[in-house]
């Protein structure tokens, strides 16, 4: 993976840029010790490492924004930092940069369960928003595995999902408001406690766009009240055609399960030696959760039930506890760590139309014999958005580089098929130069078109989402 | 001109010598008047694809919103952020396009569960103002590839780009529908039951009141069982009972569409609505009406006036929905607006698509 040259010019001016950001935060919110500053060369894709120049933790707005003033004027690049735990590199430093992490920055400023939101600085953890609210009965939809350690400052820069968007949407449809900063040091309110933009969406610009747009220090989500219960069923079948024609026909049905999640025998088989949840030697596992009171939570599984009778599955196993429940879902939030535990994994994140799913299956199994490397598959099919994992052994040398390519291959086959390379992870390093196999030049240069209004001098989070030839000449300027 | 297709449509834009006023169907006439030769989508019409198994739609953005919805229908889905219709509004006989519900991000009742025009909407194509053909997004519900210009797209009013296709994450139709009807509040009584009933487990995907029947409404949709026991529920949390209600009413603006004076429409916290409403009364509003839970708040109001002062500290924004007294769009704080226009003049640097229309 290739990040720019780094600007010597900038390196050689390290102790001034370290006393003028001294200057405007405390003494212990500048890291620029060698070895401190290693703790932030990487985020969750931990196969690419870079430690930054320096790294700054600001507690305040006020204080994002002196940063942001002083490296514009420097013309050093930052990269924003959420917790880290970006799958695509999208918090992968370069050496001239500085970190920008927003972590001191998790307050709760504002719960109204009246008006349904929480206002919450940015470096606040996922989990911790529904941590706020669950004493009355409140959560924060949108979950991604990483919700125990995940920034919100980062979901919004990714635009995450979590395993139950299919009901509640992703991060940017539970986004009402944001306080950004902006690259000259500008504070800006973007939306609020009401629906709608006055003029352009702004807001629906910003999230997604991976920190290159503004520092984004707190943010107003919108808040739920719990359902009165939940319920998944485990579904097992001897194809994979099988499985994706049931999660098809339960769609169409009318019912709207708010997770449906597939499993597929190399996925089923690691977690079954990791955490033994009991899951069934099967092809394909679907666990499909309804939420509701018990009567109907009873009337949706009768219905699914009956919808997969049809399809005649090797098991069909419903939940009778909410100790079953959890044994249920075990295997399933197991799965990437029961993958790890065989070996180092690169995880993909393409979307595609559900209906492709038979075949994209098929031609992954096929690019693993290809390749000679082992992929599992675990993914929410509702939405289409997949999670192949290809296993690759880091010391061995040249497996990290099949293990890329093997990756590439399957990214292009969903944009082949109708779907886009990254559905909740972003782009990132690592997919940045496959942008130009779903966009086109002018489809890629009108999104740069976009960074110039925001971030006229490409200081923020310069070397990500897309290819670097792309922006050479922007970031040179 | 009504070009036929997406390349012809370019070659429209690249060659225009001057300011378009781009329409669908001419049925959404938000905006300030435009001045320049008129440009239809009326000519690209049909829906592309669709897979209901997926919930996915992808339509060309002439198609109109009525064969959409009857598409959908025929599979028991539907569009879930309710478009509303605005031809009574603006006394139009056209046929609305979903290009057109797309560019003024139209939402009715259930956007305050479902989502609005801009949380369905899964991509775009589009013609920029020198007549580049750009898309953004594509078919698949999530996708984070690149920036989300879906968004931006969306209610920009045909102003950054002229839409050629545009897909929606689209959505079962439900079994059964019940509204709770409760008589006789007040403005802050009936917003509190409002609130009550969207922060209840309920999963209720509307909730209006209008003080002019003195109705306050709630509904909730779904498989029938479950319908009936949330309705019941809904009844012993709230009082009321279950009734007949016109949710196109509340929708389409009916009663202030009817007359002849101006409408105002206000986003704003729910429970700053009916601080607003009573603000707007003060200021001469003839009629008051409150959707998405009291926090879009309708206001009929005498010709020629300018509502906005009644805002006063009150977040939020402002549309001059039909009138012509005051400016339509609020003004935004000067970074943002900044912003807005640089955007602009990146999608359309010689200022000829719309031109005006949001200014």
């Amino acid at each position: 993976m290739e990040l720019p040259e780094p600007n010597s010019e900038i390196i050689a001016r390290k102790s001034d840029i370290v006393a003028r950001l001294q200057a405007v935060l405390p003494m212990d919110a500048v890291i620029y010790d060698e070895q401190e500053v290693k703790a932030y060369e990487c985020d969750a894709l931990s196969a690419y490492r870079c430690p930054p120049m320096l790294a700054v933790l600001p507690a305040s707005t006020g204080e994002v924004a002196a940063v942001l003033k002083i490296c514009h004027e420097e013309g050093v690049p930052v990269v924003p930092r959420g917790s880290g735990t970006s799958l695509a590199g999208g918090a992968l430093p370069t050496s001239d940069s500085v970190i920008l992490g927003v972590g001191k920055l998790s307050k709760v400023l504002e719960t109204n369960y009246d008006d349904r939101y929480i206002r919450v600085q940015s470096g606040r953890t996922n989990l911790s928003v529904t941590g706020a609210v669950e004493a009355l009965d409140f959560f924060y939809a949108p979950d991604p595995s990483s919700q125990l350690a995940c920034a919100i400052a980062g979901n919004i820069a990714m635009n995450s999902g979590g395993a139950h968007c299919l009901k509640y949407g992703v991060t940017t449809n539970n986004l009402l408001g944001v306080t950004m900063v902006t690259m000259q040091g500008e504070v800006l309110e973007i939306g609020g406690a009401h629906l709608d933009a006055a003029g352009y969406d702004l807001l629906g610009l910003v999230c997604g766009s991976e920190g290159q747009l503004g520092v984004v220090t707190e943010a107003t989500l919108r808040i739920l009240h719990k359902p009165e219960g939940a319920r998944p069923v485990l579904i097992g079948y001897d194809s994979n055609e099988v499985a994706g024609a049931c999660v098809s026909d339960i769609i169409k049905a009318g019912i709207l399960p708010v997770a449906i999640e597939f499993m597929d025998r190399p996925v089923i088989r690691a977690t079954e030696n990791f955490v033994g949840a009991g899951y069934p030697d099967v092809e394909a596992l679907l666990i499909v959760e309804v939420e509701g009171s018990e009567t109907e939570i009873n009337e949706q599984l009768t219905l699914i039930k009956e919808i997969a009778n049809r399809h005649n599955p090797v098991e069909l196993r419903e939940s009778q506890s909410a100790e079953e429940s959890a044994n249920i879902w075990a295997g399933r939030k197991a799965a990437f760590g029961a993958m790890g535990q065989i070996n180092d994994y690169m995880c993909l994140d393409g979307t595609i139309p559900v209906s492709q799913l038979p075949l994209v299956l098929r031609r992954i199994t096929e690019l693993s014999e290809e390749y000679g490397l082992a992929v599992g598959n675990v993914f929410h099919a509702g939405d289409g958005n997949m999670h192949p994992l290809i296993l690759y052994d880091a010391n061995k040398p040249g497996d990290l580089e099949t293990c890329e390519k093997m990756g590439a291959d399957i990214l292009n086959l969903c944009v082949e098929v109708g779907g886009c390379l990254t559905g909740e992870h972003g782009v990132g390093i690592e997919k940045r130069d496959l942008m130009t196999t779903q966009y086109t030049d002018a489809d890629i240069e009108v999104q740069l078109d976009v960074k110039d209004v925001f971030d006229p001098k490409w200081l923020l989070n310069p070397a990500k989402v897309f290819p670097l030839a792309s922006t050479e000449s922007r970031r040179v300027v | 001109m009504t070009p036929a297709n997406e390349i012809e449509l370019a070659e429209a834009i690249a060659s225009a010598p001057g300011p378009l006023r781009i329409v669908g169907g001419d049925t959404r006439r938000i905006g300030h008047a435009v001045e320049g030769t008129t440009l239809s989508t009326a000519g690209m019409t049909g829906i592309t694809l669709y897979e209901p198994g997926a919930l996915t739609m992808v339509a060309k953005a002439g198609t109109p919103l009525a064969e959409i919805e009857a598409a959908l229908a025929a599979e028991n889905q539907r569009l879930p952020f309710e478009p509303t219709d605005m031809r009574g509004i603006y006394g139009a006989t056209g046929q609305s396009t979903i290009g057109g519900v797309v560019a003024t991000n139209n939402s009715g009742p259930r956007r305050i569960q479902a989502g609005g025009c801009r949380d369905s909407l899964i991509g775009v194509r589009f013609v920029d103002g020198q007549g580049n053909v750009l898309k953004n997004g594509g078919r698949v519900m999530k996708n984070v590839t690149g920036y989300d210009l879906v968004k931006l797209m969306s209610g920009s009013y045909g102003t950054l780009g002229v839409l050629t296709e545009v897909s929606f994450k689209v959505l079962p139709a439900p079994e059964a529908s019940a509204t709770v009807v409760v008589e006789g509040l007040s403005d802050p009584e009936a917003v509190a039951v409002l609130s009550a009933a969207l922060g209840s487990p309920y999963d209720v995907n509307a909730a209006a009141h209008v003080p002019a029947t003195g109705q306050t409404a709630v509904r909730v949709e779904g498989l029938e069982g479950s319908v009936a026991y949330r309705a019941g529920e809904l009844v012993k949390k709230l009082g009321g009972a279950v009734a007949d209600f016109d949710w196109t009413s509340v929708r389409d603006l009916k009663d202030f569409a009817s007359r002849e004076e101006d409408i105002w429409r206000f986003s704003v916290k729910p429970s700053d609505g009916p601080k607003l409403g009573s603000a707007l009364r003060d200021a001469g509003a003839i009629d008051v009406m409150y959707d998405w839970g009291g926090g879009l708040v309708w206001a009929l109001t005498p010709k020629g006036s300018d509502m906005r002062p009644a805002m006063g500290a009150i977040g939020g924004n402002a549309t001059l929905i039909r009138g012509s007294g005051a400016a339509v769009f609020h003004t935004e704080p000067a970074a943002i607006q900044f912003l807005n226009e640089g955007l602009r003049m990146k999608f359309d640097p010689r200022n000829i698509l719309n031109t005006g229309r949001m200014g």
